[in-house]
């Protein structure tokens, strides 16, 4: 049987940028220049002051877990095999809320509020994600 | 204001549905499928099809004017599509109401079905649809990456939070399951019908997204239904006993193409659209005989009945546990056995079921006086839809 690939995001827009600082080693998020809230993810303007000036700003990489799902039966062909792995949602200390996954973690050790910090996988030449870690 | 235009101005007169089945499949194209329950619908009105001047079709599985070209509408007025997924049969009465109330139209015809088991797979259609959702490309480029693929598993995010928050537990979850399957067996037309569910049972299913197991996720099926609205006055000429729309809203959570980032996780489109549909139809949650709630997993169940105002958000878990939402429970829910243990109708079920016990046709499943009922929907990241309907 052909391997299906694990979808990959489309590198376009702001979602480019951002997934073009992971590649760089970087974790960051928009910040609003005039009120300063942070937001993920990626939009052209701040919902809190609908200004359209921001900055990508380097994040601590510091979060913790927030909630999870442990996926038992995979339900995109791409992640056949992998079960069972856990879809995780990091607090960051930024505020914004990212999905992703902890690697080092089995799923049945995640706990709220377990400490965690970004790594980076490139997944190939184009793309690398954001991972977490145990901190 | 809204409450005064269509509060009691608009009935649900015609009710139809379609046998449901999974192997070996409806046999029929899903518009075929639709157009059996329209028919049925109609015919239920004592309506003839050319009198149908308005329709509203369930997003990306057909058009109006399809609807129109195959039935004999000769005279279609009013059309809209509600991209609101699971919650648009229910959002539907609203936008259904609204338009008789005003004149828009005379008679609006709603259908909604699909071979969900033979066709697409349920379970497949966001993970291969990247148009499906209002936030599809967000989960194409942000969820769907880290292994985040498909409904059960965002609303799985949303149950284990609330289990950490408030101590729901497996066995609350087991118990939404137990009492669709309960109702089922009083529903011949359930496809769960003649099987019945232990506690047992449903612990040992196999988990598919933790904290769901096979059993919390609904059938895939095919099958149809539709209903017809028109204005109180006209529905007083028709056949049947006009079911009044007292009430009924829609909502959505925020941000709603986001699930992550919500400054309020707990809080979606029922959140807001319920308390709106109470205070226009003057009752409250306390004064409902049942409540049909869109039952695509068995968490969203015990959400809804939060977020509705039945009881206090964490609560959940006790008022479904010893029976409260089974047949002479507190509150029955899902009486027909749900998108869980009857079929997954895309929400439009629900509302015929909801028809069908406020006219007495419930047969042995029927709430006893039952005079007031609920139903809602629920859709892509949160989107909710209820309406407070009476006879
Ligand atoms: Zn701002």
């Amino acid at each position: 049987m052909p391997m299906i690939p694990k979808p990959l995001p489309v590198l376009a827009g702001l979602v480019g940028e951002y997934y073009g600082w992971c590649r760089q080693g970087e974790l960051r998020f928009q910040r609003c220049r005039q009120c300063g809230a942070f937001r993920h993810v990626p939009r052209d303007i701040c919902a809190a002051c609908s200004s359209f000036d921001w900055d990508w700003v380097k994040s601590s990489g510091r979060g913790a877990v927030y909630t999870w799902t442990v996926v038992a039966r995979a339900l995109h062909p791409g992640f056949a095999g992998d079960e069972p792995y856990a879809p995780v949602v990091v607090e960051m200390e930024e505020g914004v809320r990212v999905l992703s996954q902890v690697r080092d973690c089995p799923p049945d050790q995640l706990q709220v509020g377990m400490p965690v910090r970004v790594e980076f996988v490139a997944v190939d030449d184009q793309v690398t994600l954001p991972y977490f870690c145990r901190a | 204001m809204e409450r005064d235009v269509i509060k009691d101005k608009a009935c649900i007169v015609g009710i139809g549905e379609t046998a449901v089945c999974r192997k070996p499949g409806s046999g029929l194209s899903e518009m075929a499928l639709q157009l059996k329950a329209a028919v049925a619908a109609i015919e239920d009105a004592g309506l003839k099809a050319r009198q149908i001047d308005g329709i509203l079709p369930f997003p990306n599985l057909g058009k109006a004017e399809a609807y129109a070209a195959s039935l004999g509408c000769v005279d279609l007025r009013f059309a809209a599509t509600i991209n609101m997924g699971g919650a648009m049969p229910v959002a539907a009465l609203r936008v259904a109401a609204m338009a008789v109330a005003s004149g828009a139209a005379n008679h609006v015809l709603v259908p909604a079905g699909w071979n969900g088991f033979s066709g697409v797979r349920v379970r497949e259609t966001a993970a291969n649809d990247s148009d499906a959702i209002p936030g599809a490309a967000i989960a194409r480029d942000f969820y769907m990456p880290f292994g985040l693929n498909a409904p059960p598993q965002w609303y799985a995010l949303m149950a284990r939070r609330h289990m950490h928050e408030y101590g729901t537990r497996a066995e609350h979850l087991g118990a939404v399951a137990l009492a669709m399957r309960k109702h089922a067996q009083l529903n011949p037309g359930a496809l769960m019908h003649g099987k019945p569910l232990t506690m047992e049972a449903y612990l040992a299913s196999p988990m598919i997204t933790d904290p769901y197991r096979l059993l919390d996720c609904c059938l895939e099926t095919d099958g149809a239904a539709a209903y017809v609205v028109t204005t109180a006055e006209r529905a007083r000429d028709l056949g049947k006993t006009p079911i009044y729309i007292m009430g009924a809203a829609a909502g959505q959570p925020y941000p709603a193409d986001e699930i992550m980032n919500r400054p309020e996780f707990h809080r979606i489109g029922l959140t807001t659209a319920a308390p709106e549909a109470f205070a226009m139809a003057g009752v409250r949650p306390g004064d409902v005989d049942f409540a049909q709630i869109y039952d695509c997993f068995t968490f969203e169940v015990i959400q809804q009945i939060e977020e509705a105002g039945f009881c206090a958000r964490g609560e959940g878990g006790a008022f479904v546990e010893n029976g409260g939402i089974e047949l002479g429970g507190r509150l029955p829910v899902n009486t027909h056995g749900g998108l869980l243990s009857q079929a997954h109708l895309l929400g439009l079920g629900h509302v015929v079921e909801a028809v069908r016990q406020l006219r007495g046709e419930a047969g042995e499943r029927q709430v006893k006086d039952a005079e007031i009922g609920v139903v809602t929907g629920w859709g892509d990241f949160g989107d909710g839809s209820i309406a407070i309907l009476r006879r």
